[in-house]
């Protein structure tokens, strides 16, 4: 996974709540076998009823200002997948789908939660055209008309994830094979119906 | 300390823990579709990795295979070389797989609890939103994205945070015509389709207790349209007599043994929740959405509101609904039964249940997909598939069809449905298309009117 530092530019901003994954990402494109070169399919029905829909292939900005529940419903993985591959590497929300969160995560895309008038703020800027630098690192954005920088909170896990590039499997099969094998064992002998399928 | 049921089975799959909130937690139980692994097991290739317990997974074709079908030969290029993949990466990776042609494939949320897969106290994972439903048993049971499906399959084992924790009470004795689709779609109205972002749900109280398993699963099903990963349901003696005997439950030798823990699967008396929801359903009437959004729903007997909101002026745009409409009486142009929500017999019982020797309307497409082939079958030895075609509807094969219009089940744009799915979003059964949510009386009601019909108790 690519590695999230810091992240400078301009953002996108979608304040509609409940933008849910079947939104970002409609469910007949999901026969398409990859997980790259999904850009096309992003919001599609959304850019097909109105052309001037803010997210759509030819955008460039890094970071996504967006509304309440963001990424609600349906777990696929497509939507983080073709937020990515548009090149957006933060999303901004007051509140997130909780699986779509944990998939963001898992792809180099940084969610941050921040109150609704902080985001408010943050889509007016949007808005506005203003530079943005979002800072995992010191957990802050900073806008470029130089006020004081909007702290955020981030999962401590995630964030290290981010900020090395962590691959969640190979890191539990370096940091605790030796768990898993020590609970398989008192599994067996505690629920051993759990095992009789091997 | 006591523990709610949710912290029981958390405690009890801790493999590691980072913090008092993470925990890798071992997962028992992994089911697989062809839509969300094909990029998982590409993961597991380029690490060169294998399969841990390629036993503990069981896969089987439901989102995209079409529903008109007799045998596994299926038309659609791009739905058959997924479904192709799924079951040649199943035979790499040695995990179990369903053929579409055999009588055991379904919905992946039917066919686990059915062949006894699904257990209490067990960790269940799938990418798969509504894996929810296996909360029903008593189980840790949630939705992952593709990676995790990877994670899972190599690793047995999956990085979480704990949730918050919620008990819905559903008290007091429903009518008749009244649901756990009604309580389920109540309840959503009433704390929003984020009311549960971030908590566990379990369900308990004397209405819950009354239902019978499939109705569990239902309820469970939708816990995620409040935003909850996780719903959960205490064993109780329902829950034992359903897995009893079933072809993968614990044997006779080890039944009793596994009876006995299950049997502590419960929250303590004095277990402290973080929020407590309380719903009486004696005076529920049956419930539909009318938005695009599974909290935006009503009684099926009342009135759209006069006055809107922004998000529901845009809700009302897109369904062509107009201010102070009454819901009854309004026009349908499909009706559908089935999905892992309400594709079950009883379900299907129950949308029988409605025809009483009438027909579908004229000008009404109606489908009844069975949840499983097992499902199909059961229904077919009792003479609901003569039922169902003689009064006009449509009887296929399994598959999640028009709860996700992922196969050639598609509606056209601007086409109303009623349908017993779970999720009303824009788009979700065709571009353009209007579905509302209800349960299956409501849907096979609304199928021989030709509009919405608001069930209610016969007088004596």
């Amino acid at each position: 996974m690519k590695p999230l530092h810091t992240v400078r530019g301009q953002a996108v901003s979608l304040p509609e709540s409940n933008i849910d994954t079947d939104i970002i990402y409609p469910a007949r494109f999901l026969v398409v076998l990859t997980k790259t070169g999904l850009a096309e399919y992003a919001f599609h029905d959304r850019i097909a009823k109105d052309p001037d829909f803010p997210i759509h292939p030819g955008m460039t900005q890094p970071i996504l200002v967006a509304g309440a529940n963001f990424g609600s419903g349906s777990s696929r993985e497509q939507a983080p997948w073709a937020l990515a591959d548009l090149g957006i590497r933060v999303i901004i929300a007051p509140s997130f789908g909780d699986i779509f969160h944990g998939n963001c995560f898992r792809n180099g895309l940084l969610p941050i939660r921040l109150p609704q008038d902080v985001v408010d703020q943050l889509h007016t800027a949007a808005q506005a055209g203003t530079e943005m630098e979002v800072s995992l690192v010191e957990r802050a954005i900073h806008l470029a008309d130089g006020d004081a920088p909007i702290l955020f909170d981030v999962p401590e896990d995630g964030r290290e994830a981010l900020l090395n590039g962590w691959n969640e499997t190979t890191r539990i099969l370096q940091n605790n094979l030796c768990d898993i094998e020590a609970f398989e064992q008192a599994q067996r002998a505690e629920s051993p119906w759990l095992w009789t399928r091997g | 300390m006591s523990k709610t049921l949710y912290e029981k089975l958390w405690d009890a799959h801790v493999v590691a823990r980072n913090g008092p909130n993470a925990a890798l937690l071992y997962i028992d139980r992994h089911y697989l579709h062809e839509v969300s692994t094909p990029q998982s097991f590409e993961a597991l290739r380029e690490d060169d990795l294998a399969v841990r317990r390629p036993n503990a997974n069981i896969a089987v074709a439901d989102h995209s295979v079409p529903t008109r079908r007799t045998s596994a030969e299926i038309a659609d290029p791009q739905a058959a070389a997924q479904v192709a993949l799924l079951e040649r990466n199943c035979r790499e990776f040695g995990i179990p797989y369903i053929p579409l042609d055999s009588e055991d494939q379904g919905i992946v949320h039917v066919i686990g609890p059915e062949q006894g897969l699904s257990l209490p106290g067990m960790t269940i994972v799938c990418g798969d939103s509504h894996t929810s439903t296996h909360g029903a048993f008593g189980a840790l049971a949630f939705g992952i994205g593709a990676s995790e499906c990877g994670t899972v399959m190599a690793t047995q084992s999956l990085w979480q945070k704990k949730a918050r924790t919620m008990n819905v009470r559903f008290t007091g004795t429903a009518s008749p015509h009244v649901s756990a689709k009604d309580f389920a779609l109540a309840l959503i109205s009433r704390i929003s389709a984020s009311g549960a972002t971030g908590y566990a749900i379990e369900f308990s109280g004397e209405a819950v207790e009354a239902l019978s398993m499939e109705a569990r699963m239902t309820l469970c099903n939708m816990a995620i349209e409040a935003g909850s990963r996780t719903g959960l349901i205490a064993p109780d003696d329902t829950t034992f007599a359903y897995v009893k005997g079933r072809r993968h439950a614990p044997s006779p030798e080890q039944w009793d043994q596994a009876v006995a823990q299950w049997k502590t699967l419960k929250s303590d008396p004095d277990a402290q929740f973080d929020k407590v929801v309380e719903i009486d359903v004696t005076k529920l009437a049956p419930q539909m959405t009318f938005g695009t959004r599974p909290d935006q729903g009503m009684s099926a007997s009342g009135r759209l509101p006069d006055h809107l909101t922004g998000e529901q002026a845009r809700a009302f745009d897109y369904m062509g609904l107009a201010p102070s409409t009454d819901l009854a009486g309004l026009p349908i142009d499909y009706a559908f039964i089935g999905s892992c929500t309400n594709g079950r017999l009883e379900d299907l019982r129950a949308a029988a249940a409605q025809i009483k020797g009438r027909r579908v309307a004229e000008g009404v497409t109606a489908l009844v997909v069975p949840g499983s082939g097992q499902v199909k079958k059961h229904a077919e030895a009792e003479g609901l598939d003569k039922l169902f075609l003689e009064a006009g509807f449509e009887w296929r094969a399994p598959g999640c069809s028009l709860c996700v219009a992922m196969n050639d089940d598609r509606l056209p744009p601007g086409t109303r449905c009623a349908s017993t799915s779970n999720r009303n979003f824009e788009g979700r059964q065709g571009a353009g298309a209007r579905t509302h949510l209800m349960s299956p009386a409501m849907v096979a009601a609304a199928a021989i009117a030709g509009h919405i019909v608001a069930l209610q108790e016969e007088p004596a």
